[in-house]
């Protein structure tokens, strides 16, 4: 799925958006958790391909997707980040949206829209 | 083998508006200087790990960063104690000693160590009450 596309089906919000080029970028996988060493433990193959999904609202949602080489961030519940850390996002040219669908119900949509667990 | 390039950062104890600051800046440099996506990623995830620690478990230390002519990675990351008391435990997958701070940060989940492991090529650890040294290195895997 593009980002368009996600933020479409999420109901998303873009706050920052990682060039140009990346709204051609097709996701194939999604990981979700709160736990940023459970992201840096479980992302091993294909970051460039990989959404992570998060209830984590700070910077280390940030900087674990920089460490990972994610390009996508989509953060659930309706948090909003601060402009510290949307203009990390614009540094760290990684894209952020946020959603106020629940993580299950943004894995749910996700998932019934062919994206796919981590291999 | 000799060192061609080294720096070394101050991580200070309870930083955490800084917390993975240390850890960017090496990514940075490890992609400036040419070293393969696969490899900084590797390198970026335990220094990660090992900031993270010292910022939430130690009283600040040092890391230091050596690369040497064959392409060798070597991070060195030392705190000022108070050492971690059993070090297998430490180890396993799952266990934590962190606290409620550190867990609002996204971390706690017990995997900092065993990522640091399974992400260097070599690790060691030596721990006393005088602080805890990591020793890593890294290297192109085929």
């Amino acid at each position: 799925m593009k980002t368009e596309e996600i933020a479409k089906v999420l109901n998303a919000k873009e706050l920052s958006a990682a060039g140009e080029h990346s709204s051609d970028k097709e996701y194939t996988m999604v990981f979700a958790t709160d736990l940023m060493s459970d992201a840096l433990a479980m992302i091993q193959n294909a970051p460039e391909q990989t959404v992570l999904l998060t209830g984590l609202c700070n910077a280390q949602a940030l900087r674990t997707a920089q460490m990972l080489d994610l390009e996508l961030i989509v953060i659930v519940r309706g948090k909003q980040p601060n402009d510290e850390i949307v203009e990390m996002g614009k540094d760290f040219g990684i894209t952020v949206l946020t959603t106020p669908l629940t993580m299950y119900e943004a894995c749910g949509v996700l998932y019934r829209e062919g994206m796919r667990s981590i291999s | 083998m000799s060192v061609i390039y080294e720096k070394i950062y101050n991580v200070e104890r309870d930083d955490y508006a800084n917390a993975g600051l240390v850890s960017s800046l090496i990514k940075q440099s490890l992609r400036t200087i040419g070293i393969s996506p696969a490899v900084s990623r590797r390198v970026a995830v335990a220094v990660y790990e090992a900031e993270i620690n010292m910022i939430i478990h130690a009283y600040g230390g040092t890391i230091t960063l050596q690369i040497s002519d064959d392409g060798m990675i070597r991070l060195i990351a030392k705190d000022k104690g108070p050492g971690i008391p059993d070090i297998e435990k430490a180890l396993t997958p799952g266990f934590s000693t962190a606290s409620k701070k550190a867990m609002e940060l996204g971390f706690g989940a017990g995997m900092g160590l065993p990522n640091i492991k399974r992400n260097a090529d070599e690790f060691s650890i030596e721990s006393s009450p005088a602080g805890t040294t990591l020793d890593l290195k890294f290297q192109e895997r085929e």
